[in-house]
This record gives C-alpha cells, sequence and structure tokens, in this order.
C-alpha cells in the first residue's frame, strides 16, 4: 500500500520502517516557529525544565549534558525562528514585555532566525520569503496558520506553546499520523477568483470540521496552474476546516518559487541589505546565505519522490470542477458561512482590511490596486492595507501601490498581524462591519463580540472599499 | 483518575476567541486569563462556575487559534474537565500537553446543565449521577495516557531526560 506525500515527509523524520494513519510517532523537525504571544510560554516552560541548575543524568542531547553541567542550551539555535507580529510593534506594555522576552531568548541562546521590528514581517509569508521553509520539510509552529507551508509541499502544522518548548529542549514533536482527504479542482478559474475563493469553497461545502484531524491535499488541473501567492492562500486557511495541514505536491512552479528565494537571498545587493548599518557583520534576525546554500533546491531524489503514491489510501476524494465558481465571501461568524459576493450587495461597511497571512503578499496588493487606482473609496469607510513583509512593503511603495491605496483615501501600514486577530490597528467596535482578506470571522474575531467580520479576496475587498458595500469587481 | 463535577453545557464549534479573546494574550497566567474564559459568548459564564466543575460541549470544540491560553483559561476557571462530542485538533494537543482531561463522546447530547458527572479517564465511562445514566467515551492511547499521567508534556521529557519532575 502506497504512502501519500504527507506520510511520506514524517516517515522521513523518524527511525521507522513503516508509517500508517492513527499511530502515534515522535518525529525530528527541520524548524520550530513561535511568535510574540505564543513564545513566551514556551520559553517559560523551556527554562522551568532545563535552566534550573540541576545536573541531568543522560547523554546525548544539547540541553541535556551528561558531565553534570546543566545546559540551559536550545537543541539546534538555527532551526527555531522567533516572530514579534501579532502584538507588534508593541501595541502597550504588557506586549512590549512580551516582545522583550522574545529579543531576550533569542540573544542568550544566539537564535539567527529572530526578527526584529525592522526586519519582522507576518511570520506565514516571512518564512517562504527568508527561504526557512521549503519542499519535504517537516515543521512546527505555535500558531495555527502554519499550516500555511503547505503550499511549498512541506508538513507544516500548528502547534501549542509547550509542543514549542519541547521541541527547543530536543527537537522533536509528538504527531498522531493523520488521515488524508484528497482534493481535486478541475476547469479553468474565471477573472477575479483565485486561492482565496477556492479555499473558501472548499470550506463551504465541508464544514468547519469537514477535515478535521486530517490532512487536505489540493490537487487537479487548477492547482497545477495556480501561483504560490494563492496556493499559499489555501494552504493558510486548511485549519479553518479542521486540518492538521493543507499540502499541495511541489511542482516547477514550487521549484521555481523556490530558487526564485534563494537567488534574491544570496544576491550581492541583498548581502550589502544584510548588514548592519554601522557596516558591520549582520544582525540578529538577518538571514545567513550559508543557511539557504544548505535548502535543497535542486531536483534531488528527496524532491522528486515527494507525490503521493498512485496507490495511497485517502479516507475521501472529492472532485469539483470551479470553472463557474464566482469570488466567495465567509458570512459571519463561521468561514464555513459562504456566499457569492455578488449576493451580499446589501452589506454596508465601515472597514476594509487587505493583508495577513492570508492575502498580504505582492500579488495581493497589485490586484487591489488595480482596481482602487485613480479612485476614492466610500467617504466614512476605513481601509487598511498592510503588506505582510518589509521586502512586499517596498515592493509596494516602487511599484505605486502604496501611493494608490492613500491616494484612494485608505492606509498603508508597517508589516504586523494587527487587526486580523483582534489586536491592534483596526479594531472594530460594537455593530460595525469589516470586510477583510483574513482567515477568520468568529464572534469578537476583530474586537467587539456585536461587531461583525466578512472574509473576502482582495479584489472583493477593493471593489467594495470604493462603494462601501459588498461588491463583485466586475461592477467596478 | 475519576473525576466528579456539574455539567455546563456549551453547543457546537466553541472557538478559541469565544474561550480566550485575543486581547488578553497578554498573560500567561491561568488564574487571570481564568477570568475572562468563555466572555464574549457567556459574559456569566466564570460566576456560575464551581471548582471541580465539567463542560460538556457538541462537536469540535475549541477550533481556531492555537493559543495555549485557551485549555489554560478554562483550567484557571476551576473547570477540571472538558466532554465534547469532537475536538479540535491543536486543542486537543494543547489539552494533553498542560494535562487538561478530556474525553470525547457521541452521547453528550443527552447530559443537562446542572447533571452531576462522574467520569473515568482511563475506562472512558461517563456516569450521569443525575440521571442515573451511563455513556461510554473514546479512552485514550497509551502514548497519550503516558503524557496525562506523567501530568504534560514537560514532566514526561523530563522523566524521559531523567530531570527532576515539578507537580
Amino acid at each position: 500500500m502506497g504512502y501519500t506525500i504527507s506520510e511520506k515527509i514524517l516517515l522521513a523524520h523518524t527511525d521507522k520502517k513503516d508509517i500508517k494513519p492513527g499511530e502515534f510517532i515522535e518525529a525530528d523537525v527541520d524548524l520550530a516557529l513561535g511568535n510574540d504571544i505564543t513564545a513566551p510560554l514556551a520559553i517559560a516552560e523551556f527554562k522551568k525544565a532545563v535552566c534550573t541548575g540541576q545536573s541531568p543524568q543522560k547523554a546525548g542531547h544539547p540541553s541535556i549534558k551528561y558531565d553534570g553541567v546543566p545546559s540551559c542550551k536550545v537543541f539546534d539555535r538555527k532551526k527555531i525562528v522567533l516572530v514579534p507580529d501579532h502584538f507588534a510593534p508593541a501595541k502597550d506594555l504588557r506586549s512590549a514585555n512580551q516582545c522583550k522576552e522574545l529579543a531576550d531568548f533569542a540573544r542568550e541562546q544566539k537564535i539567527e532566525n529572530y526578527f526584529e521590528v525592522g526586519c519582522m514581517g507576518i511570520e506565514h509569508v516571512l518564512l517562504p520569503e527568508k527561504g526557512l521553509v521549503g519542499p519535504g520539510d517537516l515543521v512546527i509552529g505555535a500558531d495555527s496558520h502554519t499550516c500555511t507551508y503547505g503550499a511549498l509541499g512541506a508538513y507544516a502544522t500548528g502547534v501549542g506553546s509547550t509542543d514549542l518548548a519541547r521541541a527547543f529542549i530536543d527537537g522533536k514533536c509528538w504527531f498522531k499520523v493523520a488521515r488524508s482527504l484528497k482534493f481535486v479542482y478541475t476547469g479553468k478559474l474565471n477573472k477575479w477568483v483565485g486561492g482565496k475563493d477556492l479555499i473558501l469553497y472548499t470550506i463551504g461545502k465541508i464544514g468547519v470540521d469537514g477535515a478535521l484531524y486530517m490532512v487536505m491535499e489540493f490537487s487537479g488541473e487548477v492547482i497545477r496552474r495556480l501561483p504560490m501567492d494563492d496556493r499559499f492562500a489555501m494552504s493558510n486557511m486548511a485549519i479553518e476546516a479542521g486540518a492538521r495541514a493543507g499540502i499541495i505536491e511541489p511542482d516547477d512552479i514550487t521549484f521555481e518559487y523556490v530558487r526564485e528565494v534563494t537567488r534574491s537571498q544570496s544576491s550581492a545587493e541583498n548581502r550589502r541589505d544584510l548588514a548592519s548599518k554601522t557596516g558591520g557583520p549582520p544582525k540578529i534576525g538577518e538571514t545567513s546565505p550559508a543557511k539557504l546554500a544548505g535548502h535543497k533546491v535542486t531536483k534531488d531524489k528527496k524532491f522528486g519522490s515527494l507525490k503521493s503514491d498512485s496507490d495511497a489510501v485517502y479516507e475521501k476524494v472529492y472532485e469539483w470542477d470551479v470553472s463557474k465558481l464566482e469570488p466567495l465571501v465567509a458570512c459571519p461568524h463561521l468561514p464555513c458561512n459562504v456566499k457569492p459576493a455578488s449576493e451580499l450587495k446589501d452589506i454596508k461597511l465601515d472597514q476594509v482590511v487587505i493583508g495577513s497571512c492570508t492575502n498580504g503578499r505582492i500579488s495581493d496588493l497589485r490586484i487591489a490596486a488595480k482596481i482602487l487606482k485613480n479612485k476614492k473609496i466610500k467617504s466614512g469607510l476605513r481601509l487598511i492595507v498592510i503588506p505582510a513583509t518589509q521586502k512586499i512593503y517596498l515592493e509596494a511603495v516602487k511599484e505605486g501601490l502604496a501611493q494608490i491605496f492613500v491616494e484612494a483615501g485608505g492606509i498603508f501600514s508597517t508589516p504586523t498581524c494587527g487587526p486580523c486577530l483582534g489586536g491592534h490597528m483596526g479594531i472594530l467596535t460594537e455593530g460595525e462591519v469589516c470586510l477583510a482578506t483574513t482567515n477568520r470571522n468568529f464572534i469578537g474575531r476583530m474586537g467587539s463580540p456585536q461587531s461583525f467580520v466578512y472574509l473576502s479576496n482582495p479584489a472583493v475587498a477593493a471593489a467594495s472599499a470604493i462603494t462601501g458595500r459588498i461588491t463583485h469587481p466586475e461592477k467596478i | 483518575m475519576i473525576i466528579r463535577g456539574k455539567a455546563h453545557k456549551l453547543g457546537d464549534d466553541i472557538n478559541t476567541d469565544d474561550i480566550i479573546a485575543a486581547k488578553y494574550l497578554v498573560s500567561t497566567d491561568a488564574q487571570e486569563l481564568g477570568k475572562h474564559c468563555l466572555e464574549s459568548i457567556r459574559p456569566d459564564f466564570v460566576s456560575r462556575v464551581s471548582a471541580g466543575d465539567i463542560v460538556v460541549a457538541g462537536k469540535n470544540f475549541g477550533c481556531g487559534s492555537s493559543r495555549e491560553h485557551a485549555p489554560l483559561a478554562i483550567k484557571g476557571c476551576g473547570i477540571q474537565a472538558v466532554v465534547a462530542k469532537s475536538f479540535a485538533g491543536i486543542f486537543f494537543r494543547n489539552a494533553i500537553n498542560i494535562g487538561l482531561p478530556f474525553l470525547e463522546s457521541a452521547e453528550v447530547d443527552d447530559i443537562q446543565e446542572g447533571d452531576s458527572l462522574e467520569i473515568d479517564l482511563a475506562g472512558g465511562i461517563i456516569k450521569n449521577l443525575t440521571q442515573n445514566k451511563t455513556y461510554s467515551a473514546q479512552a485514550f492511547p497509551e502514548f497519550l495516557q503516558e503524557i496525562i499521567a506523567a501530568g504534560g508534556l514537560i514532566n514526561y521529557i523530563k522523566r524521559r531526560y531523567n530531570l527532576s519532575v515539578q507537580h
């Protein structure tokens, strides 16, 4: 019996000869990620466990030294990533304390991949951009949208702070091997329809627990033609159907993306940017080209086998022709409450947010800017545009997109998760309605429990900012 | 392990924003978080809970974010166990890892608000002492039972590496 791609990746990270759904395993992770709201707990648990001054008895581990000298060191400082992106730049005193805990820990442990404000971006856009995740990797993150990297053909899954603390100690994580669901998308996408709509369609069909504790595998001709940014949007929201992972077999599009990232990370210009302002060595938080050189970008055996076997077993296979798909919107208060945008033109809006780990990438901003160019947003409406990383921020400035957003009457923010989880930079009060390119619309998600959040792709968001109501982009 | 307590009934898809709103994710203290447990959807929940009570919920309990603050808030407000039709994946992990007892049972609809329950975690049995009924639940696999018995993941790992365990 064959394996699915997710089973292969898990198996490759253990010493086991065989793997089957339902069993519990412990595997070595390639990367462990935390942010400013999840890492503080993990750091505290880690320190309580191994920074106690007592002598551990068992040999063979960086945290646990045999010679009686207690070690308070993480398992591998190169395999940990810390990103203060949720309540950063620090939104208040307690958030500032949490951010400082990350900075202090990164310094003590000499963790290279700590991205201070100025380098930081929304983690699930930043990590692929920096070449820290790639096909075949096993990645855990103390953030539910870690599943985003599944778009690169990695097994990437959200875990908790204690899982992260454990990984700090020995680089391992326990997993229950999940069954896989296969989604085959056929046909041809209409204009204005992209990855966000595909995943909203999917969650609308199967429900917020339709993939509970499973791996979603996205495939089919539509996926094969889908650009990377749209793939990231899809994998990003696998968690909203309850999935442990949302994976896309790597192909030439993936391969080209990874090559481009490696190129841009090791280019001479980038090396100059990486040097500190005083001309010294790269600051903490700037990825070294050496790290990326080690990344498997060649079509070696590992990459070549990153496909599900033809006799792999799936819990269920869904096959959908998406040629008639229109832009979709998830209505309050669940991501599965999906309707076509064209049916929601009576919904008046107070705020529109374009950004987040779902749709804060350059192609999202380009789509929005194309619609907003030489237009003004509805008087009284707040348009908040948040590029996901500094690189995207600068690209948007260079391409004139930032100017378009501001001249239309919107604001252009520094990278942050901000309003997506009701943190800062655009909280809703009672009765307010927001259309956002984010990924969750539970009660109170963006502020008051008496506010309302609709989810859409960037084109619908931009069009709606102009009219002040939920609008199909064709109408603009 | 046997747990006894009064049932508090919740519906389907109780998510992590319901359990603990993002604005409180500036604290890691279970007691402090517990004060705001389920605040957005049940403002009176915390005041109605007595230490040792049990949450009984529908499907997909704990869906949404990975915030470990969610099971911490539940523990912090005095709830000692959760029974639900199904649990969301990351919440499942977090509850195991921090030692919040929970069980999955298809028969929860029968339980009424305020019923007195007795839960046998290892055996996967729920007794409704008020209605004099017994329901079956999914007992945990051995690996998870070991983590729970150790009092959570960190203690389990410390035992493995022979570090002294804090309770």
